[in-house]
């Protein structure tokens, strides 16, 4: 049991003096408010003269004082069961929570049980619609890879990418490089670069980027000045961006202040209301949490993944764009980041995972992420079984191909174009067909870091990645980096939880507000997504099955005539199945169906016994081929075959259901045991005493492999079916293979 | 219709006038205009907080890049004295940015009280 990945975890004792305690430390301060002549005198048992400067930011401008007394002066359980009340509408849960201090809303968040916490975040999140965030970084920066991977996520359906460096002269080329891929993959993509806050601003003023999210709050006044900021110059910040039409979220999670040994013995979720009413105070549309960078703290503690989704909550309940965190992989277990996440995948979010590794783990310049590229497919399945929009789509091979080979062109002609670097067709090609920067050897790490100065040096904007765009022949991509700069002068996407679909629709509070009540009430897909949702790429049809058989198709199997009772006593007969040599002829071991009879019929040879090869018409059901068989064998033994390769041995005075021996796991059973099924059947013949045949152990999920096989199998088998036809006997012109 | 920063129409903001060379950052740049109105929307949507950082950014859509930035700089802990906040806010408020010059004032008084002052 030691040896189980989950025991790479860190689990750590639970201790209120260093912070590592999800909920409810006993230094957590009792909720309180106290007004007057409105203005905020005591919070949360502190006094306004002792106030730090959170307390004062929140107290100031973070509350809503009309309805604070009424909100205070809630029983925690009355509040908390309204919020999970689907009669009581969001807007008034909403109404109700901007008159809560932060040690009030973590006391009736503190409540809610992981279903509770689930069906408040359907209700209270901002936007209808889901979504989903990417991480898109490499190693070495870069701009080629970036700019496939980016086009590759967006395929995959992303609506936000995210990017940052490991070297910090090389952001302006990566928001670049990023931004061009992402015009590639769609129109409207969202795309940061996360870098230090007056770095990020600056991009973003030149358009290099088209949103912000690493400007990040902290729950006690010493780790949010150790982080050089302060609330004032955070909302500073924040009005910064929006004075330039960009988009930006802030940064906070549980478990921060106590990784930065500054919790001050507070809990982590009471320092997160704090983050999370601060982030509301400073106008900050939306917050990125749940942990984030320090996910595995949180979940170090008991109760620490429920916290987590819980602050995911208490941004929603503030009436703030939720991206749920998700991010920093927390485990080492698959078992325990899919517990993780699973809550608020159900629920839905407006951004599942603030960031979604879409690129190789060692690629992501953040650390591996909750969610890599590698778990793609088991997202989009996990989608498709819960009918849950996660915001992925299955992409096709050659589309992506496309996008790859299209997105690294134009990185490299927009590059040339502006004098800021040269690629070799080596470094191209590598980076098309990458999986990962280690595949790319080719790349040389001084084109980012010597383009990036050169942007910065000569004032590059994104109108001249526009010009150089079209000016190379890319007018489509042109158009729609210009459309994400002419959506700063609209400013739509500055209201809260906005996203662009593909066709530069705003989706935000405003334009696509939540409206879950309940069954039959909110967001459902539309039946365009739910194919797309429902249509991943290794579904398979019947007809699909069929085509597959015919391309093994084989004429050896030849109708002799009617199949007449044998008397020879050393006969056994070999009943094959209706579609056997006619729409079947493989099994589900892989092995043809010809080489299997010519097993079997040389297991009964080596006995000394002859074989007869007869197709029962007028039945599906094994049992009955058996029997069927072993009624015109000479010896009354028969062996019964279906064309997906399950056998057995029958008698002919035995009933339907009983048989002498079944080989039943079809995909395991080798030609090696075929022969042994027909050795022993010959021995059942002679009287003989078999050799006790074990059907083959395996550990895989067979039964998840194979029975949408059988299905399709015992479809065409059922087609094949004629009760009016009579057994037919057969040849196989080969004889043994 | 929406304007830009520079009184450029929205609309107007499309490739044939890039590739005539009439495009300038300032015409992708949002008018104060289109902020206040984002603030009144915002408020509506029950975020006061919201709106009234769209209403500081509609002041400082007039301020350059540089100085925005320099502002931001000034806030930063201990990269100040509370005369040199104040003198900024008086800069602000000479240029009508009130709002900010009012967080700039508060930022001075709640910075010396808790020593995140220069």
């Amino acid at each position: 049991m030691d040896e189980q990945r989950v025991n790479l975890d860190g689990f750590a004792v639970e201790s209120a003096e260093l912070g590592l305690i999800a909920y409810d430390s006993p230094h957590d301060p009792t909720p309180s408010l106290r007004i007057v002549d409105g203005r905020v005198v005591e919070m949360d048992s502190r006094a306004e003269a002792d106030f730090d400067s959170i307390d004062e930011f929140v107290a100031r401008h973070g509350l809503d004082l009309s309805v604070a007394p009424e909100a205070m002066g809630l029983d925690d359980t009355v509040a908390a069961r309204m919020i999970v009340d689907l009669s009581v509408p969001r807007a008034e849960i909403i109404r109700l929570v901007a008159g809560m201090t932060p040690a009030k809303l973590a006391a009736v968040l503190t409540l809610l049980r992981p279903v509770e916490l689930g069906l408040s975040m359907t209700k209270a999140r901002a936007r209808r619609t889901p979504s989903n965030q990417a991480h898109v970084t490499n190693r070495s920066d870069d701009p080629l890879l970036l700019a496939a991977d980016a086009a590759t996520a967006v395929a995959f359906g992303f609506r936000e990418i995210e990017t940052t460096v490991p070297v910090l002269g090389d952001a302006a080329s990566n928001a670049m490089a990023v931004s061009i891929g992402a015009a590639v993959g769609s129109p409207g993509v969202l795309v940061q670069c996360s870098v230090e806050e007056a770095l990020e601003l600056e991009m973003g003023m030149r358009g290099l980027v088209s949103y912000a999210e690493t400007v990040s709050l902290y729950g006690t006044e010493q780790i949010f000045v150790d982080g050089d900021d302060t609330p004032w110059s955070k909302a500073f910040l924040t009005s910064a961006y929006a004075s330039r039409g960009i988009k930006m979220r802030v940064t906070s999670g549980g478990g921060a202040e106590a990784l930065m040994g500054g919790a001050e013995g507070r809990s982590m979720f009471y320092l997160e209301a704090r983050c999370v009413s601060l982030a509301r105070a400073i106008g900050s549309q939306g917050v990125q949490n749940g942990g984030i960078d320090s996910a595995s703290v949180a979940g170090s503690v008991p109760r620490g993944v429920r916290s987590m989704m819980a602050e995911n909550l208490m941004v929603m309940l503030r009436n703030l764009e939720a991206c749920t965190g998700n991010d920093a992989l927390m485990s080492e277990s698959d078992v325990r980041r899919t517990s993780r996440t699973h809550p608020i995948f159900i629920a839905g979010s407006d951004f599942i995972c603030s960031g979604f590794g879409s690129i190789q783990r060692y690629d992501n310049m953040f650390g591996p992420s909750q969610w890599n590229s590698e778990d793609i497919d088991d997202f989009l399945a996990m989608q498709r079984d819960w009918g849950v929009d996660g915001g992925l789509r299955t992409a096709e091979h050659d589309h992506v191909a496309h996008l790859r080979r299209r997105a690294v062109a134009a990185v490299r002609d927009v590059y040339a174009y502006l004098g800021l670097g040269e690629f070799s067709d080596e470094w191209a090609e590598q980076a098309i067909d990458a999986a990962g920067s280690k595949d790319v050897p080719a790349a040389d790490l001084m084109v980012p870091l010597n383009a990036s100065r050169l942007i910065r040096d000569t004032g590059v904007t994104m109108l001249d990645v526009t010009a150089a765009l079209d000016a190379c022949g890319y007018e489509v991509e042109a158009e729609r980096t210009l459309a994400m700069l002419r959506a700063r002068v609209h400013g739509d996407y500055l209201q809260t939880a906005a996203i662009f679909t593909e066709d530069m629709e705003v989706l935000s509070l405003v334009t696509d507000p939540n409206d879950y009540a309940g069954p039959g009430t909110g967001y459902s897909p539309s039946p365009a997504r739910q194919t797309e949702m429902d249509s991943v790429r290794q579904a398979r049809s019947v007809d699909d099955l069929r085509a597959q058989q015919a391309t093994a198709r084989d004429d050896s199997f030849t109708v002799v005539g009617p199949a007449l009772a044998g008397h020879d006593p050393r006969e056994v007969v070999i009943g094959v199945s209706a579609a056997t040599g006619r729409a079947l002829w493989v099994t589900l071991s892989g092995l043809a169906v010809a080489d299997v009879i010519a097993e079997l019929l040389a297991g009964l040879e080596e006995e000394g016994c002859v074989g007869r090869v007869v197709r029962i018409n007028d039945t599906v059901d094994l049992g009955w081929i058996g029997l069927s068989a072993a009624r015109l064998s000479g010896s009354g033994i028969a062996i019964g075959l279906q064309a997906k390769g399950t056998a057995l041995i029958h008698r002919r005075d035995l009933t339907p259901l009983a048989n002498l021996e079944l080989y039943s796991v079809a995909p395991t059973v080798t030609r090696a045991l075929y022969r042994q099924l027909g050795i022993n059947a010959a021995r059942h013949a002679k009287g003989a005493t078999p050799e006790p045949a074990r059907n083959p152990y395996s550990d895989e999920a067979i039964e998840a492999r194979y029975h949408t096989k059988v299905v399709s199998l015992v479809a065409i088998e059922r087609q094949c079916v004629d009760s009016t036809l009579s057994s037919e006997e057969l040849t196989l012109a080969g004889g043994e293979r | 219709m929406t304007r830009a920063w520079s009184g450029r129409a929205a609309a107007d903001v499309t490739l044939e006038s890039l590739r005539a060379d009439e495009l300038v950052l300032d015409d992708v740049r949002i008018h104060p205009d289109t902020l206040e109105h984002q603030a009144q929307v915002a408020a509506a949507h029950a975020n006061p907080q919201l709106a009234a950082n769209f209403r500081r950014a509609a002041e400082l859509t007039s301020l350059p890049d540089a100085e925005v930035l320099a502002i931001y700089e000034a806030l930063r802990p201990r990269r100040s004295t509370r005369s040199e906040l104040e003198s900024i806010a008086t800069s602000l408020d000479a240029r009508g940015a009130v709002l900010n010059a009012e967080l700039l004032r508060e930022a001075a008084e709640v910075y010396e009280r808790r020593g995140l002052l220069r």
